[in-house]
């Protein structure tokens, strides 16, 4: 009897919920959908940005995942009609748009005014900053670990296996960094096949003790936890998830290679005035604050530190803190837009010798 | 009279055999456009698309950097090298088996199909990354072996060749043993009795009647094996460690490097045709025919 009321309960209960979605749906058909990386980074972002700035616009938003920029490119070239908002680094929205299947960002919608330098472009509204870093194992350095590059290419003064990322971005930088580039001057350097030359061959002095290749965060948050290897280059946030999981990691902001993720709208996009819109909205610093909670990715939008929307030490952990930036350099997309293929064709080279 | 008639009839038959060429040719037809629209018109497109720029124009761009690059090379030759060392090892670890499974009772042999089997149902990704929890160098197998003393320090089993080639062979080795398991199940135990009969030793007796019996379905294993390695993706990328890369793991990182199509096809072109040449000096080798007939 009592299961039987339990049953009428739910069964009202769900007629009552699909009526509600089905009228506010009927009130406001203004629906879009976002797709971004899933996992600890996109649960930050749906709980701290897609839903509250949804619901502040009383629009609906939809998530998904996908799989980078390669997707939005297939999406549009082949007419289909997926998805409206991507979530992506700023390189990938960079050659995105070389390729011309990005819409403009209207930025006299969308207010950058507050944003940090460089942290928004034509086609990208940047929304966290994270770093790459060089992370440590703490069971075998203790806090003397790597605390340059300098010092992670070193294998006499730290012997112990490494693992780099099996895609050129940021290596290269690392690599300069560590050959006594100043930061100031590493894209200097770069500009030119034998400055690209001379980082991968700081790599290749050190390949015998690259001991993995990573291809994803999971990964390399893996590597570390499971002690595979001594030290990693790697994404700050997830070394400070795999940290609270029980990992004995530590890095240094010195090795910091600041990067950026935003906002951008595949072309055509039949919502584009609404997603322009909504863009605007989640630059807001109130939901930049709330999305750190989740992960150790900082704000864009200088406001979130000028109001302290942050409690000072979360504030503290993230890569944009102005204490953490200070040391870092960060990472340039037009220089991938210029020589990713041949950086890229070059890196799988020295990796197969 | 007789002479002509049996001519009628001759033709009779001829053309009954015509009739049921032609049946059977009607019968065979929608596969055959089956294998045309599924198989052959997407192989002529990525042929095609392979000779397709960046910048949509007919071009021979996508050639031209695999002949630049050293990289291409190498990773051919390393899917060729893996591919052929799992194929061996499939062989030297399946054949022994199927053999024993082939002599035991049918009943026990069932049970050990279901060992066989077990694995085979279970996917790939988790079979993949079981070998990388058991055997990286905190895992199960390192960390058992290091504290009984039997290792002073751990062994690097994965995130290099010998991790793929693990985890390949294990995947692989279902598709070496189910067709050589039925081939050796239909061959006649009483050809190996009557070589002994005439006094060959059991192991004489294996060599030269077991044996090439078995060979029609062991080539048949060793092919189907050898052919699926060469596109094997996920394994080699998990265990490799980055160590091992593959044609399919290129094909899969130029299209996001130059997002075109061409760029990956003409990889997938090159491989089928390095592929197809492989197994025509293969066939010259070994005559498929000739083993078919014997048995």
């Amino acid at each position: 009897m009592k299961s039987f009321c339990m049953v009428k309960k739910v069964a009202v209960a769900a007629f009552l919920l699909g009526f509600a979605s089905f009228s506010t749906a009927s009130f406001a058909d203004e629906t879009l959908r976002i797709v971004s990386w899933g996992g600890a980074y996109q649960k930050g972002q749906s709980v701290g940005i897609f839903q509250p700035a949804a619901e502040a616009m009383g629009i609906t938003v939809k998530e998904d995942t996908y799989g980078g920029i390669s997707d939005v490119k297939l999406m549009v070239k082949s007419g289909a009609d997926k998805f409206d908002i991507f979530s992506s680094g700023a390189g990938g929205c960079a050659s995105g748009g070389a390729e011309g299947i990005l819409e403009k960002l209207d930025y006299s919608v969308i207010d950058v005014s507050n944003h940090l330098p460089g942290m928004y472009s034509d086609y990208c509204a940047g929304a966290d900053i994270f770093s790459v870093v060089a992370a440590w194992n703490t069971e075998t350095y203790g806090d003397n670990g790597p605390r340059s590059w300098a010092d992670f290419f070193d294998v006499e003064k730290f012997p112990g296996t490494r693992a780099m990322r099996a895609k050129v971005d940021s290596q290269l930088e690392a690599a300069l960094l560590a050959d006594g580039v100043a930061k100031e001057d590493i894209y200097k350097v770069l500009d030119s096949e034998e400055g690209i030359d001379r980082a991968l061959d700081k790599i290749r002095s050190i390949k015998p003790h690259i001991a993995v290749w990573w291809t994803s965060g999971a990964q390399h948050a893996q590597l570390m936890k499971d002690g595979e290897v001594d030290m990693t280059t790697g994404w700050n946030g997830r070394f400070d998830v795999a940290k609270l999981d029980g990992a004995k990691v530590a890095y240094d902001w010195k090795t910091g290679i600041m990067d950026w993720e935003g906002y951008g709208i595949p072309k055509g996009v039949k919502n584009k005035d609404l997603a322009m819109k909504y863009i605007a909205e989640m630059m807001k610093p109130e939901y930049m604050a709330e999305f750190a909670k989740y992960i150790t990715y900082g704000p864009t939008n200088k406001l979130v530190y000028e109001l302290n929307l942050m409690e000072e030490a979360r504030a503290r952990q993230m890569p944009s803190h102005p204490d953490n930036a200070k040391h870092q350099m960060t990472l340039r997309t037009d220089w991938y837009a210029k020589w990713r293929t041949i950086a890229a064709e070059k890196y799988t080279e020295m990796m197969t010798e | 009279m007789g002479g002509t008639k049996l001519n009628s009839n001759q033709a009779e038959l001829a053309q009954l055999a015509r009739r049921e060429h032609f049946t059977f040719f009607g019968l065979t037809l929608p596969y055959l456009v089956l294998v045309g629209a599924m198989i052959i018109a997407p192989i002529g497109w990525l042929f095609f698309l392979s000779f397709i720029g960046r910048d949509g124009s007919f071009s021979i761009e996508n050639y031209e950097r695999m002949i630049n690059s050293k990289a291409y090379i190498r990773i051919f030759l390393t899917t060729f090298k893996i591919s052929i060392l799992t194929t061996f090892f499939c062989a030297l670890l399946g054949y022994p088996l199927a053999y024993f499974m082939s002599q035991i009772s049918r009943k026990w042999a069932n049970i050990c199909m279901i060992g066989v089997l077990i694995p085979f149902w279970t996917s790939l990704l988790v079979r993949t990354y079981a070998w990388l929890v058991l055997l990286q160098k905190k895992g199960l197998v390192n960390t058992i072996a290091v504290d009984l003393g039997l290792l002073s320090e751990p062994i690097k089993f994965v995130h290099n060749t010998s991790g793929t080639l693990i985890g390949m062979v294990h995947i692989m080795l279902p598709f070496l043993i189910l067709p050589l398991y039925a081939n050796m199940r239909a061959i006649d135990p009483h050809c190996v009795k009557a070589a002994s009969s005439l006094g060959a030793t059991s192991i004489r007796a294996f060599w030269t009647v077991f044996f090439p019996l078995s060979m029609p379905g062991l080539l048949a294993g060793l092919l189907i094996v050898f052919v699926l390695c060469l596109g094997f993706y996920v394994t080699p990328a998990v265990l490799g460690g980055g160590k091992v890369i593959m044609a399919a793991m290129k094909i899969s990182s130029n299209i996001e490097l130059y997002f075109s199509w061409g760029a990956a096809s003409a990889l997938g072109v090159v491989l089928l045709a390095v592929t197809m040449l492989i197994l025509f000096i293969a066939s010259k080798l070994v005559s498929l025919d000739q083993f078919g007939q014997r048995s």
